[in-house]
């Protein structure tokens, strides 16, 4: 009985973990804009050294599509990672651009924002780690939060736009 | 569902972004930690009934705890009966991902502050204020904290 309640808490460890980093950065920042921009950084950085362990557990093959890399992300990485399915809409016309949808975001379990943190994007680590993992396998993309739960949002949203693919395989050197 | 890869990626960014940023970088992942541990042990204790005495609070330490953020046992505590207790583990799995070899050696504490924080913040959680040391004689990974209970 102890192991499994020692399991079923140690996802909590990644949450609390982020939280306390969270907190850690506002205060040696002075705007949540430096704050964003350092999460995103540092998701970028883990995004390119998960991909490695991505592919060699997941066992997908190469997305001829944006459609199946959409397909990937939601009810592979995230479910392997996180542990949630996020549901994929919102695909605009052209087909270069979808969203996806969190009913609920683990990273935001216990999580209140303070009145004066109202442009902190909390949880951008996520559209790093997705910038970063993307970028390894040759796609350049842009992701940010539209919704967030914890700005009163119903639903977390995250809008992934394709921007190209990258042609030489030199990959990007670590910011 | 494996969060443990995650944890250890995250860790990693934030040794390097914290420490990179500034002098008390060290201070700063310590802190991280201290909160951590003290939200973990708040969590963990919520089922299991108080402890008995300093033994139990350590046990704790070494099993409940060292399993939910390391995956394994602490393999050795000593202590000298005065307060000091010294934890050893001999596959950390924070330093786990560096190279043997000194090389890397001046780099240990960046890796292993948020480790003494958590335990700190840890035993502070349940009662007891504590200095807690690093130090890793070899590379990989010995780990032997110890904490002193004033």
């Amino acid at each position: 009985l102890l192991k499994i309640l020692a399991l079923a808490s140690s996802s909590e460890l990644f949450t609390l973990t982020y939280g306390a980093l969270v907190t850690q950065l506002c205060k040696d920042y002075e705007n949540d804009e430096d704050v964003n921009k350092q999460l995103d950084k540092m998701g970028y950085n883990i995004g390119v050294r998960l991909i490695e362990d991505f592919l060699a557990r997941s066992n997908v093959g190469r997305c001829h599509d944006f459609r199946e890399t959409a397909d990937v992300i939601a009810k592979v990485a995230f479910k392997m990672y996180l542990g949630i399915t996020p549901s994929i809409t919102n695909w605009s016309p052209a087909g270069d651009e979808f969203s996806l949808i969190l009913e609920n975001n683990p990273l935001v379990d216990f999580v209140e924002l303070p009145d004066n943190h109202s442009s902190l994007i909390y949880s951008n680590l996520l559209c790093g780690v997705l910038r970063g993992a993307l970028e390894m396998v040759q796609m350049a993309v842009d992701v940010k939060f539209v919704q967030d739960t914890l700005k009163g949002d119903g639903v977390t949203e995250i809008r992934m736009k394709f921007v190209k693919r990258i042609e030489d395989n030199l990959p990007a050197g670590e910011e | 569902m494996d969060d443990s890869l995650l944890f250890q990626m995250l860790h990693m960014e934030m040794a390097h972004a914290l420490c990179a940023e500034q002098e008390k970088g060290l201070g700063a992942l310590e802190g991280v930690g201290f909160r951590v541990g003290q939200g973990l042990s708040e969590r963990l204790t919520k089922e299991t009934p108080s402890f008995k005495d300093e033994l139990d609070v350590l046990k704790f330490l070494c099993k409940d705890l060292w399993i939910t953020v390391f995956k394994k046992q602490v393999d050795n505590l000593r202590t000298n009966h005065q307060g000091t207790y010294m934890l050893q583990d001999n596959n950390f799995l924070l330093l786990s991902q560096l190279s043997n070899g000194k090389q890397y050696l001046e780099e240990a504490p960046k890796f292993l502050a948020f480790t003494c924080g958590l335990v700190k913040g840890a035993l502070s959680n349940l009662g007891f204020d504590s200095t807690v040391t690093a130090e890793v004689p070899v590379m990989p990974s010995r780990f032997p904290p110890m904490p002193y209970r004033i």
